[in-house]
Parts: structure tokens; C-alpha cells; sequence
């Protein structure tokens, strides 16, 4: 006589196809993706609070990667202004001061150097903001759908099962929430220097090349860092007893 | 709930059986109606059926079950000794008053906590000894689960709540959305497949709950308090609906419940008090003190 169990073995040690069809528990992923990304979408209002942290963490990174890279860009721009400047002096005058150009060198040098400890001081900082951000939102996404867990848990889910949806979830979040951080960081950074600058040529001058691939590691740094957080979050929520999901009031 | 027409006047009618008179033209409706209860106990018996493989004469049996739940310093003995044999096909009712262990002692049953003590058989198989991915088999394909708060998934439609534990048994997509079609249709929900939980009134809500634990053909439905948030009318409706099921298809129902009103419809009552297993009432027991309740 067969049971429960002896049926359950079955599937993982019998070739014959149907009994393994008929007795398989799947997620498919592209079942999984679905159910994610509609829940992303369909609750878009929660979706921007919780990817709130997200966005403003990589708007911060975004906008300090971008001052940066305008800074940059007039220094440069600046310096080779000077450089004309000298030349010029030095065409009209026969003998050309070349202590003053020294000087002027080491300073900007020095600058520099202290500039860029800033920066990389300010892009710490801001991982740090985008790192609790994200997994504030993350821990927040988990634990308002304890009960959802829980149900999912009755109707056969395994706890891959939920890992798999709350990362593709966690994705989808990070991949959107760090996508708009980027370029409102971005704007607003050409926004102040524009102003500051009076004028929009910061936007000419500075290094599109350096800059494009700061702005997609935004991206991919707010990405990443959704995934991560989201995993130990996800992890805990899926080991749950189904009774206790169900239980908590939320 | 049905739409009939009256081969008299052609007049639509929308009946739960009870309407056998043409509201038009008086014409005898008896015939029609039964006919149409005939063909939906056959649905149901084709839709709704328990496709064991095992015919153990008792699905469900626990052994000194004990549970007791730790909160810091204090603990809570929520289930002492239960003794329980369910019969396959049975409709058992678990009374008793609130925080007597109705639910403790469903999610024992139902494989969603672990007893302190004891043991708990499905279909002879003891619980303890399933790991992860039996379980989850289990909870897919053997157990429906009601709920007293319909945990419905919010984001998704009715169709895609009755089709999730389909997806993951692995059903086809047309499959398993003609098997979600028919069996909305079958707890009157035919014409709300698209409707999110929200859209929907409390007892629809349970109805589409009704349904989804039926999408895999379990052999038991676990019902806690399945009727707790709804009113007297609606309440009915879904043990009317839970006690139809189980006559048309066996399907083994248990149903916690504090509401006296619930329990005539039962083969058996538990009743349960602090833990404990206070006494068993039998069908024509039950019958007696209902109708000594009306009298
Ligand atoms: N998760 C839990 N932690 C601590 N105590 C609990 C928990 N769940 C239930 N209890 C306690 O166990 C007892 C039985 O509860 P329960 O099974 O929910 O009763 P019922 O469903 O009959 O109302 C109650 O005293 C309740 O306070
Ligand atoms: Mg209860």
C-alpha cells in the first residue's frame, strides 16, 4: 500500500515522467517573475515609500560622483586657461618667469589631493545612507507581508519558493529606486553648478566618458546593495512556521 | 446560487434551490431545480474529488498532542493530551470557547507548527517524520486551508489566488486556468474571476478561499473559524457550501467553530475546552439538541 510519503519519495527516485509531473512542487521562473514584478507595479505607491531609502542613498552617491566629475572639468578647464595665459605672457615677454608657474602648479596639485580625500570620504558616507536605506526598505517589504508568506506557506510553498520571489522583487526595487536616485542626484548636482557657475557650459566641460560609467555604478552599487540586503530579511521570513507568519497582525 | 429558466415563460431566476415557484408566471419549477442540483453535485463530484492513492479509514490521527507555547518566563499550555481519530469523508466540527486551542490544534493538523509532545497522522503517516519538502507537499496537495481571515493574496485577482497552489503542483497554464474557471463557478463566483480581494464582500472573499483550497484536490479541508468575520446569512452560506462539497465529492472536512449555529450540519462535534477534549457528540446528538434548540 502506498502512503504520503512513499509517494513523496517516488518523485525524487522514479524516471517515469508523469508520476514525477504529478508530484513535483515548482516555481517556475518566469511564474516567479511575474508575481514579483506585479507586485512591484500593482502596489506602486508602497513601492515608491519603500524604494524611497534606495533612491535618495544613490541620489546622494549620484550627486557626489557628479559634483565631482564637474569639478573636474572646470579645474580642467581652468588650468588650461592658465597654461594659455602663460604662454601667452611668455610670447610677449623674452624672459619668462618659470618660478610662477611652478607655484601655481604645486597648489592646484595640493588641491587636489585634498579634494579627492573629500570626495572619497563623501562617497563612504553616502554608501553607508544608501546601505541602511535599502535595508530599512527591505526589512520593511518582508515584514508587512508576513501573513502573505505564511498563506503562500499553506498553499505548498517551499522557502526557496519565497526567497526567489522577495529577491527578483528586491531587483526589480533596486534596479528602479536606484535608476531614479541617479538622475535626480545627477540633475540636481548640473542644477547647483549651474547655478553656482552661471552658466550651463559645466554640462560641455565636464568628462561624459567618466561620467557615464560613474552613473551605471550608481546603478549597479544600488542594485546590488538591494539584493544583498534583501537576503537575510527574505531568508528569515521564509524559514518561518507558517503558524507563526499567520499569526503576526500587522 | 444558480440562473435557472422557467420553461414556461422564459423567465431568468436566480435560486439557491429553495425558490421552486416561477415568480412570473407560477409555473413548477421543481424538476428544473433539481435537475440543476443533480448536474452540480456531478460537477463537483468530477471537480472536487479525493484522488488518494490510500484508503486508511482514518485520515487524521493525533496521539497525546501537546503544545505549549513559551513567552519569556511564562509559558502557556495550549493543548494537553488530545486523542483524535477523523474519519475519511467526515465532516467533524471543533467547538469551543475562544482560546480553548481550536487553532493551536488546526495548525498541528494542518503541518504549520510543530507539537510540543505527541504525534499527529496524515493518512498514517506521522508528521514529525516529514522534512521540508514533504511537507510542503503535503500543505500543497492534501490539506485546503480556510481561514477565519481569508488571507487572500491582496495584489492578485481571484483566479490567480485559486491558481497559485496549482502552479506550484506543476499544472499546466490552460489547465490550470480552466480548473480555476470552474471551480470560481462552482462556489457562484463565475462572473468575478478578475476581481481583486478588495472588490469583492467578506463572503466572497471566503468563497474564492473556499475554492483555492480546493485547486489541488486535497483530501482535507481545514476550516478555523471559517465563518468568524462574516454574518449569521453569509456564514451559513459557506458551511452550507463546505458541508455540499463534502456530501457531493468525500472530501474529509474539519472546521473549527464557537458558533453553535455552525454545527448541524456536522457528522461529529469535539468539543474542546482548556487544551482538553471535554466530550464527542454524534450526528443524531446533535440533531436532538438543535432541534431542542428550535423548539
Ligand atoms: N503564538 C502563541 N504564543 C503564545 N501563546 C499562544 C500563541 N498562540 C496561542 N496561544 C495561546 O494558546 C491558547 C489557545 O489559543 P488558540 O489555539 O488560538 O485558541 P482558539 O483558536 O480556540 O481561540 C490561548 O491561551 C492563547 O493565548
Ligand atoms: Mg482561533
Amino acid at each position: 500500500m502506498l502512503d504520503v510519503e512513499g509517494l513523496v519519495r517516488m518523485s525524487r527516485t522514479s524516471g517515469e515522467e508523469e508520476i514525477k509531473i504529478q508530484r513535483q512542487i515548482t516555481l517556475p521562473w518566469s511564474e516567479a517573475i511575474r508575481i514579483s514584478i506585479r507586485n512591484v507595479t500593482i502596489r506602486l505607491g508602497r513601492t515608491l515609500i519603500t524604494s524611497a531609502g534606495i533612491v535618495l542613498g544613490i541620489a546622494f552617491l549620484s550627486s557626489v560622483w557628479t559634483g565631482g566629475v564637474i569639478q573636474d572639468g572646470l579645474q580642467q578647464a581652468r588650468h588650461e586657461q592658465e597654461q594659455e595665459l602663460i604662454a601667452a605672457t611668455a610670447r610677449n615677454q623674452a624672459e619668462s618667469d618659470s618660478d610662477e608657474t611652478e607655484t601655481s602648479f604645486t597648489i592646484s596639485e595640493q588641491e587636489r589631493r585634498a579634494q579627492s580625500s573629500k570626495r572619497i570620504w563623501l562617497v563612504v558616507m553616502s554608501l553607508l545612507v544608501c546601505g541602511v536605506g535599502i535595508t530599512n526598505a527591505m526589512l520593511m517589504s518582508v515584514t508587512e507581508r508576513f501573513r502573505e508568506i505564511g498563506t503562500m506557506k499553506c498553499l505548498g510553498a517551499l522557502d526557496s519558493f519565497i526567497v526567489r520571489l522577495f529577491l527578483i522583487e528586491a531587483a526589480a526595487l533596486g534596479l528602479l529606486g536606484s535608476l531614479a536616485g541617479m538622475l535626480l542626484g545627477h540633475i540636481a548636482m548640473i542644477g547647483v553648478f549651474a547655478i553656482r557657475e552661471r552658466t550651463l557650459s559645466v554640462v560641455a566641460k565636464m568628462d561624459w566618458g567618466r561620467m557615464l560609467m560613474y552613473l551605471l555604478l550608481c546603478v549597479l552599487i544600488g542594485t546590488a546593495l538591494s539584493l544583498i540586503s534583501a537576503i537575510a530579511p527574505a531568508v528569515r521570513a521564509a524559514r518561518m512556521r507558517p503558524a507563526a507568519a499567520l499569526q503576526t497582525e500587522i | 446560487m444558480a440562473k435557472i429558466e422557467c420553461p414556461k415563460c422564459g423567465e431568468q431566476i436566480e435560486t439557491t434551490g429553495i425558490v421552486t415557484v416561477c415568480p412570473k408566471c407560477g409555473a413548477d419549477l421543481r424538476e428544473v431545480v433539481e435537475a440543476l442540483g443533480h448536474e452540480r453535485n456531478e460537477r463537483m463530484k468530477t471537480i472536487v474529488r479525493d484522488d488518494s492513492v490510500t484508503t486508511h479509514e482514518f485520515i487524521v490521527r493525533t496521539r497525546g498532542l501537546k503544545k505549549i507555547y513559551v513567552m519569556g518566563e511564562v509559558e502557556v499550555l495550549a493543548l494537553r493530551d488530545i486523542n483524535l481519530d477523523v474519519r475519511r469523508g467526515e465532516y467533524l466540527s471543533i467547538m469551543g470557547p475562544s482560546g480553548s486551542g481550536k487553532s493551536t490544534l488546526f495548525n498541528m493538523i494542518g503541518g504549520l507548527d510543530k507539537p510540543t509532545a505527541g504525534r499527529c497522522f496524515i493518512e498514517e503517516v506521522d508528521m514529525a517524520q516529514l522534512d521540508a519538502f514533504e511537507l510542503a507537499w503535503l500543505r500543497c496537495r492534501k490539506i485546503g486551508y480556510i481561514f477565519q481571515t481569508f488571507n487572500l493574496i491582496p495584489v492578485m485577482t481571484a483566479i490567480e489566488n485559486v491558481t497559485l497552489p496549482m502552479i506550484f503542483a506543476g499544472m499546466g497554464t490552460d489547465e490550470m486556468m480552466e480548473r480555476g474557471r470552474e471551480l470560481l463557478t462552482l462556489v457562484g463566483l463565475g462572473d468575478r474571476l478578475d476581481h481583486k480581494p478588495y472588490e469583492l464582500s467578506g463572503g466572497q472573499q471566503q468563497r474564492v478561499a473556499v475554492a483555492r483550497a480546493l485547486a489541488n484536490s486535497p483530501a482535507i479541508v481545514l476550516a478555523d473559524e471559517p465563518t468568524g468575520n462574516l454574518d449569521l446569512h453569509t456564514g451559513k452560506e459557506i458551511i452550507d457550501l463546505l458541508k455540499e462539497l463534502n456530501q457531493a465529492s468525500g472530501v474529509t472536512v474539519i472546521s473549527a467553530t464557537h458558533d453553535l449555529k455552525m454545527i448541524d450540519v456536522s457528522d461529529r462535534v469535539v468539543h474542546i475546552r482548556d487544551g482538553q477534549v471535554e466530550r464527542i457528540e454524534h450526528r443524531h446528538e446533535i440533531e436532538l439538541e438543535v432541534g431542542g434548540m428550535g423548539g
